[in-house]
């Protein structure tokens, strides 16, 4: 890993609804190197999705409106670039494939032509050129016959394979950058599994990073270097995957981990599931303190009132950062000795 | 509590997180009427709407003059202190007669169109929510029925009825009623493909109570803004058939006879078309105007 | 397949949809579901999984015949339900529920969410009046976790957690001895998942529910459930105890599945998707289950 590729500065954005201003990401700073991939991790309403849409110029504008801050892409801060120029990096440099491919995809496209489209755009090749990039492109992605399936639209593709072809497009202009957002949620498992092999292995052929949105921690636990996590629009920890998982220090990822069946054991000796009481906060109205706090029993009286920066956890892993007033293994080990 | 589960989630009041979705969804009244007030054009209407109905109800409070008592002295007279809008033909007074002709009008519309619904709603919902080959019949019936331009099937069938006001809201009713059959049998299909359908079946719920508790109250949104559309039509068709004769029969007003009369005095008393004209374009440009305002209000996401 | 007296016995139970002719040409039927056989005993939760087309929430749905099966037969508690007429039928419904996906779309949009569950005991306990219907209502609100005072709002005004306690709420009014529940953490939360699991596992300990529990999730089910059905182009490919089923898995395609799911762990997962090259490839149409051990099938292959 080596110098930034992606230098997230204090992101901020807000979406105006009749019900009031939502703060769907509120102060969003991370860097990710050339080749990471960073696994972001939360649930509904937690801007994970939102945020990668910022950045891209993507959410409608009005309601939603990008209130602060810098996204640098390679020194460039796409925040700041007009349309035109953010059009060109879109697709480009930085390939993206989201959750529903059927509806991604035009149905009144062919494949080759949806493929050929950022071609065109983003390199300039002409018809010819595009469409034999577009046939590589499916080879890629191990679609089988690829020649032949050019010229059929997305209708005649299953579901992983109309996803892979999402990927194709993603990745046709050899992307510094793939982001997936829910890439694989609405995919039976076996598919999810391919479609996972698939992008591992198309990491280690063209380097890109790669920034992998999901809910489910068995994925972000396999492809990830980096994991972070975020909750109503803030990132609550973020570090080295295994450190992540191993030793948690915000009570939010602890709680996540603990909430998933732990299946050691015969059945009748299993613990009961440990869930998190409560739900997300509303976001019209944001808690002033840690988010988390009305949900969390560690949480301490400084945790309702201030929100606790992003800082590096004593103990852990370089660049295991946390956002908590409380100390979360003093805790754990208090409740063990007790 | 009993099953151990958190008193925290129950304190926890709606919250619908970040998820923007939720907060488009149809809610209470209130919130009904703040997107209605958001939108300017859909007051304009309303008020309009509310300051006709209220004239025609209050026609014998407001109107200066009986609308059908001659005076000689005010054949065909221009706009005057005495009489704002003028007199026509045998010296009615023009205002006068524009006001309770607003009952005819407005009437028509109201009557018609609740006609239409009256009989077109629970023909859809049979429709729609029966299927099969009483649903097929009732489709090609309509069918048809749409086939014929709506202002002739009125015309068809008030001139079969015989010449009267109430043949001719008859006849609009009962030509704009394939409109809500349709209307209604799309919408019950729509909304008994619902999962929250399934689940009233599976709760037990016989069919009657089905289609009038869970698809009825779901589809009166859509019915509503059709039928406020409607409404303009029919107000148009009824000023045609009093125009033609088949309608309001004189002496009494109704501001589409008006026209009959007034296209006959063109050069010598404008007024005599002109007041009638322009309220039938207030009456049809309001009803339309709160209609698409009820649309946008009533589901936001059907927005086009 | 179980030796208790069974509250739901499915036996050799097929749905077929007839799929348009092209040009008059002579119709062909498309089988959803196959020959499918199972018993759910009392307070047992069967777990039925398998990815999407397998046939899984057509089960469900024909279990409960919201959406009959073309052949076979669904006995519930002894009676043959294609037997009843359907009023006979809503009359069962008290007994036999259903807990769907989405608890967005499950939730009559304009009905008050305790009208909504209060509307089980207006069909079936015609001896209640209004007050005694309130006072129930109010009782289950307190019984899944949820304050009675919401009883007056409307579904929109709840989280997607909640919205599933109510949905829950009204499956439970009546005191079923079996409830299907169809994906029913599917789209939750993961935050909120582990809430409604243990709610339903409550429930089952203090009522003597039997639930079929048709998941994608396939490490809930092995949690949750007691047996496993593991579902394949419409027909039961395997079907044992649960953990015996994760441990021993016979059958190409169980052993397909399960290599798939991803594991919470990360030099685990690592270790799967390093190891998944020796992927076992499962095809042709499955056979007919033979009992290799104890209540444990599996299909011909």
């Amino acid at each position: 890993m080596s110098r930034p590729l992606l230098d997230v500065r204090d992101l901020r954005v807000t979406f105006d609804t009749e019900g009031g201003a939502v703060h769907a990401v509120n102060g969003v700073s991370y860097t990710l190197n050339e080749g990471e991939t960073l696994g972001v991790v939360g649930e509904s309403g937690s801007g994970k999705s939102v945020h990668v849409l910022a950045m891209l110029g993507l959410i409608p504008r009005p309601p939603g409106r990008i209130d602060g801050g810098q996204v640098l892409f390679r020194g460039r801060d796409l925040l700041a670039l007009p349309e035109r120029a953010l059009r060109r990096v879109r697709g480009g440099e930085i390939g993206f494939v989201f959750q529903d491919p059927m509806s991604s995809l035009n149905p009144g496209m062919t494949v080759a032509a949806q493929i050929a489209e950022p071609l065109r755009i983003h390199l300039g090749l002409d018809r010819r050129a595009a469409r034999a990039r577009a046939r590589e492109l499916l080879d890629l992605v191990r679609i089988p016959n690829a020649a032949a399936r050019l010229d059929q639209y997305p209708h005649e593709f299953s579901g992983g394979q109309r996803q892979r072809v999402m990927i194709a497009i993603g990745l046709a202009c050899r992307p510094k950058l793939l982001i997936a957002d829910e890439a694989t949620t609405a995919l039976d498992v076996t598919v999810q599994a391919e479609i996972i092999a698939l992008v591992q292995e198309l990491k280690r052929e063209l380097g890109m990073a790669i920034i992998w949105i999901t809910h489910d921690l068995g994925v972000v636990a396999g492809i990830s270097d980096t994991v972070q996590v975020m909750y109503a629009g803030r990132i609550l920890e973020r570090g080295p995957v295994d450190d992540i998982f191993r030793d948690p220090r915000n009570a939010y990822t602890l709680g996540l981990l603990r909430s998933l069946p732990d299946l050691s054991g015969g059945r009748a000796g299993r613990r009961r599931l440990q869930q998190i009481d409560g739900s997300p906060p509303d976001m019209r109205r944001p808690p002033p303190g840690d988010p988390f706090a009305p949900r969390n029993a560690y949480a301490t009286a400084r945790c309702w009132a201030e929100m606790p920066p992003l800082v590096q956890a004593e103990g852990a892993a370089p660049g295991h950062l946390v956002a908590a007033w409380y100390d979360l293994p003093a805790r754990l080990a208090e409740e063990r000795a007790r | 509590m009993s099953t151990g589960t958190p008193l925290t989630e129950s304190a926890g009041v709606a919250a619908p997180a970040g998820n923007l979705a939720i907060l488009q969804e149809p809610g209470s009244l209130a919130a009904f009427w703040r997107r209605l007030a958001a939108r300017r054009s859909a007051l304009i209407g309303l008020a309009i709407v509310v300051a006709l109905v209220a004239t025609a109800a209050l026609a014998d409070l407001v109107a200066p003059y009986d609308p059908t008592a001659t005076d000689w002295g005010a054949v065909r007279a221009a706009p005057s202190l005495a009489h704002p809008f003028g007199g026509d033909e045998v010296g009615r007074d023009v205002l006068s007669r524009i006001i309770y002709g607003a009952r005819a009008s407005l009437g028509a519309g109201l009557v018609s169109v609740g006609l239409a619904v009256a009989l077109g709603l629970p023909i859809g919902l049979v429709a729609g929510y029966a299927g099969g080959w009483i649903d097929a019949a009732i489709m090609r019936l309509t069918d048809a029925l749409l086939a014929i331009p709506f202002l002739i099937l009125a015309i068809a069938l008030a001139a079969f009825l015989g010449p009267s006001l109430t043949n001719a809201m008859l006849a609009i009713g009962l030509s704009a009623t394939s409109t809500f059959v349709r209307l209604t049998r799309a919408q019950v299909r729509a909304v008994a493909a619902e999962e929250f359908v399934e689940a009233a079946r599976s709760v037990g719920n016989p069919p009657w109570r089905i289609a009038l508790v869970h698809i009825l109250p779901n589809i009166v949104p859509a019915i509503l803004v059709q039928a406020t559309l409607t409404i303009a039509a029919a107000i148009i068709a009824e000023a045609s058939l009093s125009f033609l004769g088949l309608g309001q029969q004189p002496p009494e007003p109704s501001w589409g006879a008006m026209l009959n009369v007034a296209k006959n005095f063109m050069d010598q008393a404008p007024w005599m078309a002109i007041w009638p004209g322009l309220s039938i374009f207030l009456a049809v440009l309001a009803f339309n105007l709160l209609g698409d305002g009820l649309r946008d209000a009533l589901d936001p996401r059907q927005r086009t | 397949m179980s030796r208790v007296q069974p509250v739901v016995s499915v036996r050799n139970l097929s749905k077929a949809y007839p799929l348009r002719a092209w040009w008059g040409g002579k119709g062909t039927v498309f089988r959803a579901v196959h020959d499918v056989s199972f018993d759910i005993a009392p307070g047992e939760t069967l777990g039925l999984v398998g990815e999407s087309g397998s046939g899984k929430s057509t089960i469900g749905r024909a279990v409960t015949m919201l959406n009959p099966p073309t052949a076979g037969t669904v006995a519930f508690e002894g009676t043959d339900l294609a037997t009843l007429s359907p009023r006979a039928l809503r009359r069962m419904r008290s007994r036999i529920q259903t807990v769907f996906q989405d608890p967005y779309a499950a939730l009559n949009p304009r009905m008050s969410v305790g009208a909504y569950v209060a509307e089980a005991f207006r069909l079936h306990r015609p001896d209640m009046n209004a007050t005694e219907r309130r006072a129930a209502v109010a009782h289950l609100f307190e019984r899944v976790g949820l304050d009675p005072a919401f009883m007056g709002r409307f579904p929109h005004q709840f989280s997607g957690g909640q919205r599933q306690r109510i949905c829950i709420a009204r499956a439970i009014a009546l005191k079923p001895s079996f409830i299907v529940a169809d994906e029913p953490i599917a789209a939750l939360d993961v935050s909120i998942q582990a809430q409604v699991v243990n709610l339903l596992q409550d429930l089952q300990a203090d009522l003597g529910l039997a639930y079929l529990f048709i998941s994608h999730d396939l490490r809930m089910v092995r949690y949750l459930c007691h047996r496993v059905a593991v579902l394949w182009r419409g027909r039961i490919v395997e079907l044992a105890e649960s953990d015996r089923l994760y441990e021993d898995p016979r059958h190409p395609y169980t052993r397909r599945l399960l290599a798939a799911v991803p594991l919470p762990d990360p030099a685990a997962e690592r270790a799967r998707l390093a190891a998944r090259a020796r992927d076992e490839q499962a095809d042709g149409l499955p056979g007919d289950l033979v009992e290799v051990a104890p209540g444990h099938w599996v299909a011909d292959h």
